[in-house]
């Protein structure tokens, strides 16, 4: 293993702490600091993956993570969370020990499920493929244990980090129009979503998505 | 000399843990004094404590069993045990082959074991109350315990605590994930374990939020004293066993007793800074929730497990 790999792959065991974080934080405030590192070491991971392979626009598309992964969606769910009112709001997590089990299980299944791609690939990121798709699940279990819409939401950007990473260290990341629109659509969507919170709020007065069941027809 | 080597470095880490020990707790104390703005009672308060208590009679309530008078011995012969299986100064130590890390844990569980029947014993609520937590925290520490050292074991392939140091202080250095997972946990795990902030309070008057404490309340005199010195001895030994599995750099290497002096003064730094991440800890965080403590054991086990995971996953 040279340096770049260890930093790598030490990057990526940063990427899949900060997803554990996000799925065991109870504070807001808490989930956007963990989501800002989480791309800040993803955009770190790509800058190295960058160099190692001499993959160039890799640079770019790291520099675009940072900008928007870091800076720029953090910023607006910020302001989110300040004009809703929500920014000392502590959710109710049920049975965060059981989260952790059934987190470490997704990373396991995950190793397993990769196993093949990692026999077949050359690249020096194989290794970290397993951690990207690990980090897709746990948002995904994130944004089926949180019932919080906004925690919801950034289950949601931490699954596309995931599979960023993925893009990344399995082919050494997407042409760069794909990521370009990737990157648009989802400062589109935290845009979208922004609306969607007020129209939520304004209709429950609660951000809670539990309160969509009672959007169905009387019998 | 060669073959006496081993024999002396044990001698000398027996020393080294029975009066190091309590000069390491006073420095805690020291360092805790300074941040929160209140005079020490210097380095060498403990010493002085063991020294009175040494002197004082025992009470004994009337239906104290053997096993009341027996646990202050056994907690002591075990910690000190546990001493000399760790490599505080040297890789060279001749009990290494028998007792790996199992044994190690099983060693502080013994003790722990014996403690909670002892507070059980008297009969008294508190001492019952307190074995039950004792044993509810235990219950989550030792698997997140034997996860962290068994990591280690993985990257160097034993479960020998010896070889373990001698493979990461002298082999190829490597940034390892598993390693720094491992590390998060046994902090976590060490704060249990030695009953510090988050978990318990060691210098609590409140028998309500006591753990450790509320089992040893009907102590007094030898009794206590011998307690109290297994208890600096252990926050020492988890200290030691912490730097030697994780910064083992510049213990002395098998046979190599004019390194000894160095690995000394090694030490000596490590522990200074030990203590002060350790206030720094300490002072930082508030005494958790009896029922937070699941929790924080949790991520403990959760660490331990990642580090196990990103071994076979990352390297």
């Amino acid at each position: 293993m040279n340096i770049a790999a260890q930093i790598n792959s030490i990057l990526a065991a940063l990427v899949l702490l900060t997803a554990f974080g996000l799925l065991v934080q109870r504070r807001i405030y808490g989930l956007l600091h963990l989501f800002a590192w989480q791309g800040l070491f993803l955009s770190i991971s790509t800058g190295v993956v960058g160099y190692v392979a001499r993959q160039h626009h890799l640079y770019i598309s790291s520099i675009l993570t940072l900008a928007l992964k870091v800076i720029v969606l953090p910023y607006i769910l910020h302001t989110l969370i300040v004009r809703l009112k929500i920014h000392k709001e502590v959710e109710t997590v049920v049975n965060i020990p059981t989260t952790m089990l059934m987190g470490i299980a997704l990373v396991i299944f995950s190793y397993h499920l990769t196993a093949p791609i990692r026999e077949l690939s050359t690249l020096v990121t194989r290794s970290t493929i397993a951690v990207a798709l690990a980090t897709v699940m746990l948002g995904l279990l994130m944004m089926i244990t949180r019932r919080h819409a906004v925690t919801q939401i950034i289950g949601f950007l931490a699954m596309e980090n995931g599979l960023f990473f993925a893009a990344t260290s399995a082919t050494y990341g997407m042409p760069l129009v794909v990521e370009l629109g990737v990157g648009l659509d989802i400062l589109i969507a935290a845009f979208i979503f922004g609306i969607f919170f007020f129209h939520i709020r304004e209709t429950f007065d609660s951000l809670d998505v539990e309160q969509m069941a009672r959007l169905k027809e009387e019998e | 000399m060669n073959v006496f080597s081993p024999l002396f470095v044990m001698c000398l880490q027996f020393i080294a843990v029975l009066f190091a020990a309590p000069a390491f707790a006073g420095w805690v104390r020291m360092v805790k004094c300074w941040f929160q703005g209140r005079k020490s009672a210097g380095l060498f308060q403990p010493y002085r404590d063991i020294f009175k208590l040494l002197h004082k009679d025992v009470v004994l309530a009337e239906n104290a069993s053997w096993i009341f008078r027996f646990t202050p011995f056994l907690v002591f012969g075990t910690t000190v045990l546990a001493g000399v299986i760790i490599p505080i100064l040297s890789i060279d130590l001749p009990l290494s082959a028998t007792a790996d890390a199992i044994a190690l844990v099983a060693l502080f569980t013994i003790a722990r074991f014996f403690t909670a029947l002892a507070g059980l014993d008297i009969g008294t609520a508190f001492g019952g109350m307190g074995s039950s937590r004792e044993k509810t925290v235990a219950s989550m520490s030792e698997p997140a315990m034997l996860m962290a050292i068994f990591t280690v074991s993985l990257v160097s392939q034993s479960t020998s605590i010896s070889h373990m140091v001698n493979v990461i202080a002298h082999g190829e250095f490597v940034l390892r994930p598993s390693l720094a997972f491992a590390l998060l946990a046994f902090i976590l795990i060490a704060l249990a374990e030695t009953g510090r902030i988050p978990v318990d309070n060691p210098a609590t008057h409140l028998e309500l939020t006591m753990i450790h404490e509320a089992m040893i309340l009907e102590y007094s005199g030898r009794h206590l004293a011998l307690i109290e010195w297994a208890g600096m001895m252990k926050l020492f030994l988890f200290t030691t066993l912490g730097i030697a599995l994780f910064f083992p750099w510049g213990i002395a290497a098998a046979g190599d007793i004019t390194f000894l002096p160095v690995a000394i003064l090694l030490l000596l730094i490590k522990l200074f800074f030990a203590g002060i991440g350790l206030v720094l800890i300490e002072t930082g965080l508030a005494k958790m929730r009896l029922f937070r403590i699941q929790e924080f054991l949790g991520s403990a086990f959760l660490f331990a497990t990642l580090g196990l995971l990103s071994y076979f996953m990352l390297e």
